[in-house]
């Protein structure tokens, strides 16, 4: 009995400290952001039914996308390399092969409106102060405004993977990939880095690879992080919240919002997770296995005790 | 009785040589842990002060250790010429007036951040902070950011040299040797 | 030369050369123990038994880690976490025991506060703990730069910086010590060489001494009642074991240490598998970046409390106070002044210091995480006064304590 009051006192004392340090240090050192399940509630509703159709001959045609963005999934390959199109866009336009899937309609809705707006860096582009988004933004084809955004989104949908088609690695590329690099994963802001045969190719690579980053760099004010590690450095929570609304953490920050839906940002997360956390589920299994078998050695040495110890009271 | 002492005198004459050598070791064990000449040497900057701009903050890199060059708008030059301890702090390229600091809060050598709207600097670290020319303004930092040797060179700004305007610092203390 | 006879086993072969009987006697089965102790006695086993997982699998981290500037990081979170079989679970076994075993050793500490069991005789186990818990603590430092992660940088910066001895400005010792102006690639090498090498070597001899230590004053136990352990091993070897005062320490001991190692572990695999964040600091996940302070820094946890002592101060007046409480547990023994080495309930104003101590301690901890501002300041500043005067009072109130 005193044995187990003393295990008491030594339990709070540790559990006390542990509180101190580690819950209640975190929370007085970082803000807590609640999610808001990438609901996008600032944004307003779509409020008309699109038509793919429709919409196909607007993004190719009057909506003018394909000046900039490629849509590989159509046939419409990019215009420029990457690192031309850092050099005059500040930053690769995204092939629009996977937009409908990865972002939330509600989203692009308000990017082909307003990108600025829909971002969050109107901070940073202010039209009043000479500087523009470089992308433009889309006044209407002629008919009803509304209705002509609902057509593109539904053809972008359209020509999208499924909810179950769109990979990890898919959702991450799409959204993130042409500013953050992941290593681990051999990925670069230009793209997977391929394997080389010669020296001068693989230099010609990184050359091109540098052009893009100096373009990034004067776009973004400093180099994107490479986000191999974010998952252990910054965690589920922080990043989901984080891309859901960057300003939440870092206010004037250049990192624009995504606009993804809920499912892809779990995407985007299962992409970091496997690139800085790749041993998970080993861990979680063989984690299980050992505290069961530690069960069996405890009462294997409870009993090598109660033998040894007979003689003795 | 005679040889005891003997065995005694020289056990301890031995002792002294394998002490003298002992000694010997731990000097060159001492010199194999200083710095490299190769790092020694890596210790000359040279920056340009025309390619500058007002009350923004530039950071250069000298052995290793961020530098801060701040150039000064007309305003925090008015400013500073109101406490002759900020004034005495900048170093003066033709007309322009520079701020040149080590960019390592003097407390326990964090980076400071540097806010251009309140022109001043901010150690995240432990809460210092210094104004526009790198005088502190609020403790636990013992006196403003270090002052790296610098030679003047016309245009140019040598850090690495000790120049007679880094000397004069020196002495009236206004900076602390780096 | 000594004479040999025809081995007639195995045992009898080992035995005429390496005495292994005589060895078993001293070590093991005549070497006494009281039986009045609790399992707070088994903490030097489970310090033992953490310092083996820590050989282990710091062994196996050493096969691919690569102590470079340029390749540290990527060596630890990418080959060693991604490739190597199983190397994330000597990565995490590795990490969470580096944090634990502090733990331990701070229990271990305060058992042997509590109890008295640093007076009388027992002196030198008492020191030559504080060495091993001085080189545990340069252990651990070191071995935190090696991921050079940017916590690992910035706690490299800040610490080697204390060297410079404030207004001394001693910074060609702080040059010295990292081999370059900032933590750099000779910085990295060098705390390699000492967290694999030259500490450990320290550690295994310093645990040597602890054992001998131990060995004439014998260990100490829960009343703080002097015990003829001649008399007592006699009659525990004449067959009378449930009258006897003292316990074999093998098997007896053992089985009794063993039991509570068990359910240790138990703990320990779970920390390891699913609560380990405690010990690896998110912070350190990013690479190293010289030009970039994370925005707070902290040592980890079990140096908080003398990182606390060193803040509130302003920098001369903060190193004085950190080297004092760097110093000043090993004078526990000449500081107490009391005739008495019984446990502390039994002290009168002790026992009062005792939780005194500890409380401030924890409060010491705490306050070292957060960042230093408004009431938390405060707090720091006066737990920090209340820990030096602590030590302060210590020598009189133990001095007015009565015989028992």
């Amino acid at each position: 009995m005193k044995e187990l009051f003393i295990l008491g006192v030594v339990t709070t004392f540790t559990l006390i400290t542990y509180y101190l340090v580690e819950p209640f240090a975190h929370h007085q050192m970082h803000k807590h952001v609640e999610s808001e399940g990438f609901a996008y509630k600032d944004l307003p509703a779509l409020t008309k039914k699109g038509d793919a159709t429709r919409g196909k001959d607007l993004v190719m045609g009057a909506g003018a996308c394909t000046g900039c963005h490629a849509i590989k999934a159509a046939g419409i390959e990019p215009s420029m390399d990457p690192a031309t199109a850092a050099a005059s866009y500040g930053v690769n336009p995204p092939d629009l092969s996977n937009a409908g899937a990865v972002y939330s309609p509600k989203f692009l809705n308000d990017l082909i409106k307003n990108p600025a707006h829909a971002l969050m860096v109107e901070h940073k582009f202010d039209p009043a102060k000479g500087k523009m988004h470089p992308m433009a933004q889309f006044y209407g084809a002629g008919g009803d405004m509304d209705q002509e955004v609902a057509d593109m989104i539904a053809y972008l949908q359209s020509i999208a993977p499924k909810a179950e088609e769109l990979t990890p690695k898919m959702a991450f590329e799409t959204a993130c990939g042409r500013c953050h690099a992941v290593h681990y994963e051999n990925w670069t802001q230009i793209g997977e880095k391929p394997k080389f045969k010669k020296k001068q190719d693989e230099l010609a690579f990184e050359i091109n690879l540098a052009n893009y980053q100096d373009s990034l760099k004067a776009y973004m004010g400093k180099l994107p992080p490479d986000l191999s590690m974010y998952i252990r450095s910054r965690g589920e929570h922080y990043i989901s919240t984080f891309v859901e609304n960057p300003q939440n953490y870092l206010k004037g920050t250049a990192m624009p919002r995504v606009g993804v839906t809920a499912e892809s940002a779990e995407k985007v997360i299962e992409y970091l997770e496997d690139a800085g956390d790749a041993k998970r589920h080993e861990r979680a299994e063989v984690g299980m296995n050992v505290m069961i078998y530690m069960i069996f050695f405890i009462i294997a040495a409870v009993l090598w005790k109660k033998e040894v110890w007979r003689d003795l009271h | 009785m005679k040889n005891s002492s003997r065995r005694g005198f020289m056990g301890m004459a031995f002792g002294a040589v394998a002490g003298v050598g002992a000694v010997a070791s731990l000097y060159a064990m001492k010199r194999s842990w200083d710095p490299l000449p190769s790092v020694k040497a890596a210790g000359f900057t040279t920056l340009d002060m025309s390619a500058y701009k007002e009350n923004e903050l530039v950071t250069e890199k000298w052995r290793g250790k961020p530098i801060f060059v701040l150039k000064q708008s007309k305003e925090m030059l008015e400013k500073a010429k109101k406490n002759p301890k900020d004034l005495e702090r900048l170093i003066k390229i033709g007309d322009d007036h520079f701020m040149v600091a080590v960019g390592l809060c003097t407390h326990l050598g964090c980076i400071p951040g540097y806010n251009p709207d309140e022109e001043s600097f901010l150690c995240a670290c432990h809460g210092g902070m210094y104004d526009s020319t790198a005088l502190v303004t609020k403790a636990p930092p013992p006196r403003g950011l270090d002052i790296p040797p610098f030679k003047i060179d016309g245009n140019k700004l040598v850090l690495g040299e000790a120049g007679p305007e880094y000397k004069k610092m020196l002495e009236t203390g206004v900076t602390l040797k780096v | 030369m000594a004479h040999f006879e025809k081995a007639t086993s195995v045992h009898d072969w080992l035995n005429q050369r390496l005495a292994i009987d005589t060895v078993r006697r001293v070590m093991a089965t005549e070497y006494w123990i009281p039986k009045n102790i609790n399992f707070l006695w088994a903490m030097g086993m489970v310090l033992a038994v953490t310092f083996g997982l820590l050989l282990v699998s710091g062994i196996f981290l050493l096969m691919y880690y690569q102590p470079n500037v340029a390749t540290a990081f990527d060596s630890v979170n990418y080959t060693i976490m991604r490739e190597v079989e199983f190397g994330w679970l000597w990565r995490h076994v590795h990490g969470v025991a580096a944090s634990v075993v502090f733990l331990i050793i701070y229990i271990h500490m305060f058992t042997g506060i509590y109890y008295g069991s640093y007076k009388k005789g027992r002196e030198m186990i008492w020191i030559s703990g504080m060495l091993l818990f001085v080189a545990f603590s340069a252990e651990a430092f070191s071995g935190y730069m090696l991921p050079w992660g940017q916590m690992s940088y910035w706690a490299g910066m800040v610490i080697t910086n204390l060297f410079a001895g404030g207004s001394l400005h001693a910074d060609g010792l702080v040059e010295w010590i990292r081999g370059d102006y900032v933590p750099a690639q000779a910085f990295l090498t060098r705390f390699f060489m000492l967290h694999v090498l030259l500490i450990p070597l320290a550690i295994l001899g310093l645990i040597g001494l602890h054992f001998a230590a131990l060995r004439i004053p014998h260990v100490n136990n829960q009343d703080g009642e002097e015990i003829d352990f001649d008399a007592e091993a006699k009659k525990y070897l004449a067959g009378d074991k449930a009258g006897s005062k003292v316990i074999r320490f093998a098997n007896d001991f053992m089985a009794k240490d063993m039991m509570v190692v068990a359910f240790y572990l138990f703990f320990f695999f779970y920390l390891v598998f699913f609560h380990y964040d405690f010990a690896m600091d998110p912070v350190n996940f990013d690479p190293a970046d010289g030009l970039k302070t994370p925005a707070h820094i902290y040592p980890e946890w079990y140096f908080l409390w003398s990182y606390e002592i060193l803040r509130p101060f302003p920098t001369d007046p903060g190193l004085i106070a950190f080297a004092f409480a760097q110093v000043i547990f090993f004078l526990l023994p000449f500081l107490d002044r009391s005739p008495n080495a019984v446990p502390a309930n039994r002290r009168g104003l002790f026992k009062i210091w005792f939780w005194v101590m500890l409380v401030d301690m924890i409060v010491l901890t705490a306050m070292g995480k957060l960042p230093p501002e408004g009431i938390f300041s405060t707090i720091g500043l006066y737990a920090a006064i209340t820990f030096i005067a602590l030590w302060v009072v210590l020598p009189f109130i133990t001095k007015l304590e009565r015989k028992l």
